[in-house]
C-alpha cells in the first residue's frame, strides 16, 4: 500500500513539476506572473490532439508514433504563442507585476474561449500510443508506463534545462539578466531579446506539459485552470529563482497530498495541504531555497 | 469638491428612488449589482489605496452568503431537516448549523466569518512580509480550497447546487414585491453607509498611511508605522464588506452556490474596480454596475462573445486605461478646466 | 555621560559570510560620529543592524540602556532612531504636506491614526519645519513632482520632524553640488544640538571638514577610533588604505 502511494505521489509530483518548471522560468527567473500558463498547456494538449488526428487519417499504420512528433511540436506551438505574448503584451508590464497578472488572466480567458469555439466545449480524448500501455511491477505495486514516462520526461527536462542555464552562452545570459538586469545591459546583453526567448522557453515547456497530460485523460478548454493554482503553489513553496527549489516543492506537494488524501479524502487533503503550505511559509517566508538581497523594496 | 458632493447625493437619491421608475425585473437586477458594488468598494480600498491585490474575495462574499442562506434554508424547512441533507442521508442537523436558526446569529456570522478568515490569512502572510503577487496567488489558492470543500462536503453545504429554495425572511415572503423593494432599499442603504465610511477612512490620516504603504512599504516601516497592522485591518475590513454584500445578495437572488465564489467570479470582482478606476471609490461602484449590466446583456445574447470580451477588457484596461472610468472622467474635467482658464486668459488679454 | 547607543560585540552572518565580526561602538549625546572605511567594511550593515533592518547573529545593541537587538524596525523608530537611506525615500503620490504629516512625531498605532486630526499646534510645527527646509510654498505639490534636490530636503525635513535622538545617515552628500555639501555640513552641526548622529561617508574632504570623532571600519571590525588626524596617523589604517593603493598600482601596472 505504501509503495502504491509512493508511486502515486511521485507521479502527481512529476506532473506538478512539469507544469511548474515553465513557471519557474517565467515567474521564478523573470518575475512575470503568467496566468495564461495553464492555457499555454492547453495549447500543447490540443496540438497533440490535432497531430494524432492527422496521423490516424494519413498514416494509420504508424499512428502510435504521433507522440514522438507531438512533444517537439507542442513545445513549438506554445513557445511561439508565448513569444508573441511577450512581444505584444508582457513587455509593457515588467515593472507592474499585479497588472501583468490581470492582463495575462484576460489572455487566458480569450485562449479558453477560442479553444471552445474551435474544438467545442466538451472534452476530447487523445488515445495514448499503444507502446505506453501496461506497467512495471515493483515491490508488489504497478507503476503504469505512462506515468513512468512522464516522470522520466520531466527529469530529462530538468536536467537539460539545468545544463542549458549553466553551461551554454544563451543560458548564462538568462541568468545574468535575472540577477542584475541593468548590469547585464551594460555588459552588452540584449536584455529584451533574452526576455523574449526566456519567456518562449517557459511557454514551450508548458506546451510539453500539456502534451504529456493527454496521456492521463481527456482534455478540454479548462484543463489549464485545473492545475495552475497548484503549480503556482509549487513555485512559491520552492522559493523563487531556484530550479532545485521547484523540484523539491513539486515532489513535496505531490507526495504529501497523495498520502494525506489516502488517509482522509481528496477534499480534506486540499485543505490540509494548503494549511501546511501556509504553516511552512511561517517558518521560511521566502520558500525552501531563496536568495537574500540587500536592496530596499 | 462641492460639485462632487452634490453628484454623490444625486447618485444615491436616484438609487433610492429606483423602485418608482424601474420594472420589478430591472430592480432585482440593480439590487444584485449594488451588492457587487459593495464588494468593489472593498476591493478599491485594498487594491487602489493599499496595493493589495486579492483574488480571494469570492470566498468572503460566498461565506457571507452561505451564512445568510443557512438561516433562510432552516426557516424554509420549518423545523425539518433541509431537503438536500435528507437526500445525502444525513439524519440530524449538524451542530454548526443549529445556531443559524437565529437570524441575528446568521447576520453576525455573515460579517464575522469572512472578517476572521481574512484577518487570519492576511496576518499570517503580511507578518512574514509575503506580499504582492505572492499574496495574490495565495488568496487564489484559498478560493480553490473553499470551492473544493463546499462541493465535497455536499451533505453540509448542498454541494454544487448550493443552497436555494428559500421561502421567507423574518416571516415575510421573499417572493413578494414589497419584500424585494425593502431588501433593495436595505442594500442601497448599506452601500451608501459603506461608501461614506470608506471615504472618511481614506480622506483621513489612515488613507495617507495606506497610500504610503502601497508606494513604499519599507519606508513606512522606517517612519515608525507597523504596516502589517494596517494591511491586516484594511484587508479584513474589505472582507467584511464582501460578507455583507454576500448576505444581501442571497436575500435578493435566493441562491448561492460554490460556482459563485470560484476563481473567475473572484477575479471579476477585481475587474469591476479596475474598470471603474481602482483608486476611486465611486468609480468602483460605477464599475460594478456598468460591468454587470454589460454582462447580463451580453452573456444572455452572445454567450460566446462575452468571455472573449471579458478577456480583452482585462488587457485593455490594464494596458490603456489603468485609472479606469474615473480616470477618464478626471482627465475630461481637467481638459474643461484648462479650456475655461484659456478663455479667461483670452478675456483678460482683451481687456488690457 | 551615558552613551546614546552602545553596540557590544555585534556579529552578522549572511549565510556564511561574516559581514560584521564583533563590532563595539559607543556614541554619546550631541555627537556626530563618522564611520569610514573601504568598501565592504560593514558600515552600512552596522547601520542596518542598529535600525533593525538586519538582525544581528550575535551581540547586543543598546539604546539608552534598552536592548533593541531583537525589536522590529517600527518600534526602534518609535523609540527615537531615524534612518535616512541612500536614495531619497519619500512618498511620491502624497503631497509635501502629507509627507510631513506622516513623518511627524505622533502615536503611530492604528487606533489613534484612525481618529487622528491635525491640531493647530501640529500644523505650526509642520509649517515651521517646511519653512526651514524651504518647501513651505510647495506644500500642496505631490512630492513625486519635486526636483531631486527638493526631494532630498523634504526627506531631511521628514527626519527632523520625527525629532529623533539618534539619526543614521548613509552617504548623505552623494551626488550633491559643492554648495549643497556645505549646507548639509552646517545642517549636521545644527542638528547635533538636538540629537546624536552616525554618518557613513566616503568623501574624505567632507569628513575632514565636519568630523570630530571618526571610527574606521575594516572587514567587519572596528580598526580604530579618534579624531581624523589621529586616525590618519594610525599604522593599521595606513596599512589598510596604503595596502589597497599598492594593490591598485600593481593592478594598473599590469
Amino acid at each position: 500500500m505504501f509503495i502504491d502511494q509512493l508511486f502515486n505521489g511521485l507521479s502527481v509530483g512529476s506532473i506538478l513539476l512539469l507544469i511548474a518548471i515553465g513557471l519557474a522560468i517565467t515567474f521564478g527567473l523573470m518575475g512575470v506572473i503568467n496566468m495564461a500558463h495553464g492555457e499555454l498547456m492547453m495549447v500543447g494538449a490540443y496540438t497533440t490532439y490535432v497531430i494524432q488526428q492527422w496521423f490516424t487519417s494519413h498514416m494509420p499504420h504508424s499512428a502510435g508514433l504521433y507522440f514522438v512528433a507531438a512533444i517537439p511540436l507542442s513545445f513549438l506551438a506554445a513557445a511561439l504563442l508565448g513569444w508573441g505574448l511577450e512581444k505584444s503584451l508582457i513587455r509593457h508590464l515588467y515593472r507592474r507585476p499585479l497588472d501583468s497578472l490581470l492582463a495575462t488572466w484576460g489572455i487566458s480567458l480569450i485562449l479558453q474561449q477560442t479553444a471552445r469555439l474551435i474544438f467545442g466545449a466538451p472534452n476530447v480524448a487523445v488515445v495514448p500510443p499503444s507502446w505506453l500501455d501496461g506497467g512495471i511491477r515493483l515491490f508488489g505495486a504497478v507503476f503504469p508506463y505512462k506515468r513512468l514516462f512522464i516522470l522520466c520526461l520531466v527529469l530529462a527536462i530538468v536536467f537539460f534545462l539545468y545544463m542549458y542555464l549553466m553551461k551554454t552562452r544563451a543560458g548564462r545570459r538568462i541568468q545574468a539578466v535575472t540577477m542584475n538586469r541593468s548590469m547585464a545591459a551594460c555588459l552588452g546583453i540584449a536584455t529584451q531579446k533574452v526576455d523574449a526567448y526566456s519567456f518562449a522557453i517557459g511557454s514551450g515547456l508548458a506546451g510539453v506539459a500539456g502534451c504529456a497530460l493527454t496521456l492521463l485523460g481527456p482534455i478540454g478548454p479548462t484543463i489549464g485552470t485545473y492545475y495552475i493554482v497548484d503549480a503556482f503553489m509549487v513555485v512559491i513553496l520552492g522559493g523563487v529563482g531556484k530550479l532545485a527549489g521547484t523540484l523539491l516543492g513539486a515532489f513535496g506537494i505531490g507526495l504529501i497530498s497523495t498520502f494525506v488524501e489516502y488517509s482522509t479524502s481528496a477534499t480534506i487533503a486540499k485543505v490540509i495541504v494548503f494549511v501546511l503550505i501556509i504553516a511552512f511559509l511561517q517558518w521560511k517566508p521566502s520558500g525552501l531555497l531563496s536568495v537574500r538581497t540587500r536592496s530596499l523594496d | 469638491m462641492v460639485n462632487k458632493r452634490w453628484g454623490y447625493w444625486l447618485f444615491f437619491a436616484a438609487l433610492f428612488l429606483a423602485p418608482f421608475y424601474l420594472t420589478e425585473f430591472r430592480l432585482s437586477l440593480l439590487g444584485k449589482f449594488l451588492c457587487f458594488a459593495i464588494v468593489a468598494v472593498g476591493i478599491s480600498l485594498i487594491w487602489g489605496y493599499t496595493g493589495i491585490l486579492s483574488l480571494g474575495h469570492g470566498v468572503y462574499f460566498g461565506l457571507g452568503a452561505y451564512c445568510m442562506a443557512m438561516y433562510l434554508k432552516l426557516e424554509a424547512s420549518r423545523g425539518h431537516l433541509p431537503d438536500f441533507m435528507e437526500w445525502s442521508g444525513v439524519r440530524e442537523l449538524p451542530w454548526f448549523w443549529k445556531p443559524f436558526a437565529h437570524p441575528m446569529v446568521a447576520i453576525a456570522a455573515a460579517i464575522a466569518l469572512p472578517t476572521l478568515l481574512a484577518a487570519l490569512l492576511s496576518y499570517l502572510t503580511f507578518k512574514n512580509r509575503i506580499k504582492g503577487v505572492y499574496f495574490s496567488l495565495l488568496s487564489q489558492a484559498v478560493v480553490v480550497v473553499f470551492v473544493t470543500l463546499f462541493i465535497g462536503k455536499q451533505e453540509w453545504t448542498g454541494g454544487t447546487n448550493g443552497l436555494t429554495n428559500f421561502s421567507t425572511v423574518f416571516g415575510f415572503s421573499l417572493s413578494s414585491p414589497l419584500t424585494q423593494i425593502v431588501l433593495y432599499w436595505l442594500t442601497t442603504a448599506c452601500l451608501a453607509l459603506i461608501f461614506v465610511a470608506a471615504r472618511r477612512l481614506t480622506s483621513g490620516r489612515l488613507g495617507k498611511v495606506l497610500i504610503a504603504i502601497r508606494d513604499a512599504e519599507n519606508r513606512v516601516r522606517f517612519l515608525g508605522f507597523n504596516p502589517t497592522v494596517y494591511k491586516v485591518f484594511v484587508y479584513s475590513l474589505s472582507a467584511a464588506f464582501a460578507g455583507v454584500a454576500g448576505a444581501l445578495f442571497v436575500l435578493q437572488v435566493g441562491l448561492i452556490s460554490p460556482e459563485m465564489m470560484g476563481i473567475i467570479p473572484s477575479i471579476e470582482m477585481v475587474l469591476w474596480a479596475a474598470v471603474g478606476g481602482r483608486q476611486s471609490l465611486m468609480g468602483a461602484i460605477i464599475g460594478a454596475i456598468v460591468m454587470n449590466t454589460a454582462k447580463s446583456f451580453l452573456s444572455e445574447n452572445y454567450p460566446d462573445l462575452w468571455l472573449l470580451l471579458l478577456g480583452a477588457l482585462f488587457v485593455v484596461v490594464v494596458l490603456l486605461v489603468p485609472k479606469g472610468l474615473a480616470g477618464i472622467y478626471e482627465s475630461l474635467v481637467a481638459v474643461r478646466i484648462k479650456a475655461k482658464r484659456g478663455h479667461e486668459r483670452e478675456a483678460r488679454v482683451d481687456v488690457s | 555621560m551615558k552613551p546614546v547607543l552602545m553596540c557590544r560585540d555585534v556579529v552578522v552572518d549572511f549565510d556564511g559570510f561574516r559581514a560584521l565580526q564583533g563590532v563595539d561602538l559607543a556614541v554619546y549625546p550631541h555627537e556626530v560620529r563618522f564611520l569610514i572605511g573601504p568598501n565592504g567594511a560593514g558600515k552600512t550593515t552596522l547601520l542596518d543592524v542598529i535600525c533593525g533592518r538586519t538582525r544581528a547573529t550575535d551581540g547586543r545593541v543598546l539604546f539608552f540602556s534598552h536592548d533593541i537587538t531583537k525589536r522590529p524596525e517600527y518600534e526602534i523608530v518609535q523609540m527615537g532612531i531615524a534612518r535616512k537611506f541612500q536614495s531619497p525615500s519619500i512618498f511620491p503620490f502624497l503631497t509635501v504636506w502629507e509627507n510631513m504629516e506622516l513623518a511627524m512625531r505622533q502615536d503611530r498605532r492604528l487606533r489613534s491614526v484612525l481618529r487622528a486630526k491635525r491640531t493647530g499646534e501640529e500644523e505650526e510645527i509642520m509649517a515651521a519645519q517646511l519653512e526651514r527646509i524651504g518647501l513651505l510654498d510647495e506644500r500642496h505639490r505631490l512630492a513625486g513632482t519635486l526636483s531631486h534636490g527638493q526631494k532630498q530636503w523634504l526627506e531631511i525635513g521628514m527626519q527632523l520632524i520625527q525629532r529623533p535622538q539618534l539619526l543614521l545617515l548613509d552617504e548623505p552628500i552623494a551626488g550633491m553640488s559643492a554648495a549643497e555639501r556645505e549646507r548639509t555640513g552646517e545642517w549636521l552641526h545644527e542638528i547635533a544640538k538636538h540629537c546624536a548622529v552616525i554618518i557613513v561617508e566616503h568623501d574624505m574632504d567632507f569628513v575632514r571638514r565636519y568630523s570630530k570623532q571618526v571610527t574606521v571600519m575594516h572587514e567587519g571590525k572596528v580598526l580604530c577610533e579618534g579624531s581624523i588626524d589621529e586616525v590618519q596617523q594610525n599604522e593599521q589604517v595606513i596599512d589598510v588604505y596604503l595596502g589597497r593603493r599598492k594593490n591598485a598600482c600593481y593592478a594598473s601596472g599590469m
